[in-house]
């Protein structure tokens, strides 16, 4: 099988992260700034392939990029570029091997995203993982240790419903190839298609621990609450590599007409998100720590997503794909946020900042009236207002774009109870989300008193480049719902990816034991 | 054999579900072992049972698929064996981690007072 050269650049993004790691693997660790340059440089590589490869084209039978991939592809690099330079002043440091870590961070988000068999997604989930679970202990403290405890045990469990559900899936159908799969299934028998149904069931399960679907989601504020900040703005996309799954399986499987299974789980998906928006929303409403805020955010957006996923409606993907990346790049851009606020409020730093004016300083310069507010807290003030109206869902930013299209294409359609609910939901959870945002930038910046905040460049501007992202996709709105409509008219015709996949000289599985 | 092998899975999972719902640490990874032993015995199920027979095709000509076993099953248990030992020692060095520092295994409580 001869492939032209820009074929094979299709596998560039998993091999790079795990060259890049293992050589940093062999790097002192003291050498940060080596380290740095040589992650970032990977990165950097990584970002420029992405944008220009755009490629259409299969990789065998293992590696698809089509372009929801693509876009997964390029927000996991921007989102790493961000959280990398954000913690190069400070996180990095703290312990041992984050480069490499994360590195085989990126190499397993990647692999997911490419992937085209269902046991590869297993092992690049279990890399992900693996490396998720370092770079949580990462600054090793006893939150740390009791969440990531927590998170680990976890995740092992969904990873053995992850096997269970793929020996069932290969029981009934012979076959873990998506889209393989996707062919064999119309023809299976009916006692397979019970087992098929029942594999899929418990896949779901997995694919939802990992999206924290409502009664599956509670080790995620705890999770969220420890990590520190990079890892977490990383996490937020894990979350979303759940619904990534979701939406590409389920579009792929039980979207066709002529199948035997059509609209498998939807009304779980619908009644699961449904209860998951509520969750997030009460959690958001009554939590008071920063952390919590933020985790209780992610779950309110991923419950949005499974939402729209189970109420079945194509035409809304294209607006699902646009708010996904509105809220991940706003969640994210938060994670970064709350910790220099934080820092700020840290009530050590400030009687460190006492003590000094106290003893070093005879003469303080007394405040000027009328310009209260220091530079770095107005900085943090704006950052925090982008960040609350791209979470809240208000105009102009990007978020309000992403719901206004939502409900555009509900109410253009025939008007069903379950889009009014889910209407009614997240309008409800957008007003639970700007109180209790709007409650804690209140205590936060006004009532708290003026403490200058210490911030050095580089996390001022990873947090101002997501902002600015946002703001881009607001601006070019139209653009990007081009090509997000694009990828969901893609995703609506599964005919077309498995043609493409299997029209490759492709090694014919064995045949099943039934 | 089917029998007994359902019967062993049945029971390797139950206990391991029932360890993994114990408080404190130990029982826990344990649990999370047993369960492991219990998924890779169903996957291996899941190509169906063969006796004596070899998983690959060496001969030359065209062999009858029904003289061998299913190799997919026996691969993919040997990747979730690697994948499954190497998270659960990864917990293990963890729960040792922690014990070191609190002093106590319960995963997610505190210690009686004694």
């Amino acid at each position: 099988m001869s492939l032209s050269w820009i074929e094979h650049l299709v596998i560039a993004p998993i091999l790079l992260p795990l060259l890049c790691g293992a050589l940093l693997l062999a790097i002192n660790e003291t050498r940060h700034n080596l380290k740095f340059c040589l992650n970032a440089a990977a990165l950097l590589a990584q970002l420029a392939v992405y944008l220009s490869g755009n490629w259409a084209a299969p990789f065998g039978i293992a590696l698809v990029a089509d372009r929801l991939s693509a876009l997964m592809l390029v927000l996991t690099a921007v989102l790493a570029s961000c959280a990398l330079i954000y913690g190069m002043m400070r996180w990095t440091r703290v312990g041992v091997h984050f480069h490499s870590l994360f590195q085989f961070l990126l190499m397993g988000l990647n692999g997911a995203f490419l992937t085209h068999d269902l046991f590869n997604l297993f092992v690049f989930f279990e890399v992900m993982l693996a490396a998720s679970y370092g770079l949580l202990l990462h600054g090793y403290n006893l939150t740390r240790i009791r969440a990531g405890m927590q998170f680990i045990a976890v995740n092992l469990v969904a990873a053995l419903m992850f096997l269970i559900g793929l020996a069932l899936v290969y029981a009934a159908a012979g076959t873990l190839n998506m889209a393989d799969l996707a062919v064999r299934l119309p023809a299976l028998e009916a006692g397979d298609l019970d087992l098929f149904r029942l594999g899929a069931g418990v896949l779901a399960i997995a694919f939802l621990i990992k999206s924290a679907m409502w009664p599956l989601g509670f080790w995620l504020p705890t999770t969220y609450g420890a990590a520190s900040p990079p890892v977490a703005a990383m996490l937020v996309l894990m979350t979303k590599v759940g619904v990534y799954v979701i939406l590409r399986l389920w579009l792929l499987l039980f979207s066709d007409d002529a199948n035997p299974l059509r609209g498998f789980g939807a009304s779980v998906l619908w009644w699961g998100g449904m209860v998951t928006i509520a969750f997030g929303g009460f959690g958001m409403l009554a939590s008071n720590s920063q952390g919590q805020l933020a985790a209780y955010g992610a779950i309110l957006s991923s419950g949005t997503l499974l939402a729209i996923i189970g109420l079945a409606d194509p035409n809304l993907i294209g607006a699902a794909l646009f708010y996904l990346v509105s809220s991940t790049l706003g969640m994210a851009g938060f994670m970064l946020l709350i910790e220099l606020i934080e820092r700020s409020h840290n009530p050590l730093q400030a009687m460190l900042a006492v003590t000094r004016q106290a003893f070093e300083y005879e003469e303080v310069p007394e405040q000027p009236v009328g310009v209260g507010i220091p530079a770095g807290m107005a900085f943090l003030g704006l950052c925090f207002a982008g960040c609350s109206l791209i979470i809240a869902g208000l105009p102009p930013l990007s978020g309000f774009v992403a719901k206004f299209s939502l409900f555009h294409q509900l109410l253009s359609g025939p008007m069903a109870g379950t889009g009014v609910a889910f209407m009614a939901a997240v309008l409800l959870a957008g007003m639970a989300a700007t109180i209790a945002l709007m409650r804690f930038g209140v205590r936060t910046f006004w009532a708290s008193g003026t403490i200058s905040a210490r911030l050095h460049v580089s996390e001022g501007a990873s947090v101002l480049v997501l902002l600015a992202l946002g703001l881009a996709l607001t601006v070019q709105a139209g653009a990007v719902f081009g090509y997000l409509e694009r990828s969901s008219a893609d995703l609506q015709r599964p005919e077309l990816y498995i043609q493409r996949v299997l029209g490759e000289p492709v090694v014919p599985p064995p045949a099943g034991g039934d | 054999m089917e029998l007994t092998l359902s019967i062993a899975i049945g029971v390797l999972f139950g206990s391991g579900v029932w360890l993994v719902l114990r408080p404190r640490s130990f029982q826990v990874l344990t649990g999370l072992l047993l369960m492991s032993y219990g998924v890779n015995l169903f996957i291996f199920s899941t190509g169906q049972l063969w006796v004596d027979q070899p998983p690959l095709i060496l001969q030359p000509g065209d062999p009858d698929p029904a003289d061998y076993a299913d190799p997919l099953p026996q691969a993919l248990v040997l990747t979730a064996i690697v994948i499954g030992f190497a998270t659960t020692a990864l917990y293990l060095v963890l729960m040792i981690g922690s014990r070191g520092i609190t002093g106590s295994d319960h995963v997610d409580g505190k210690e009686h007072d004694q």
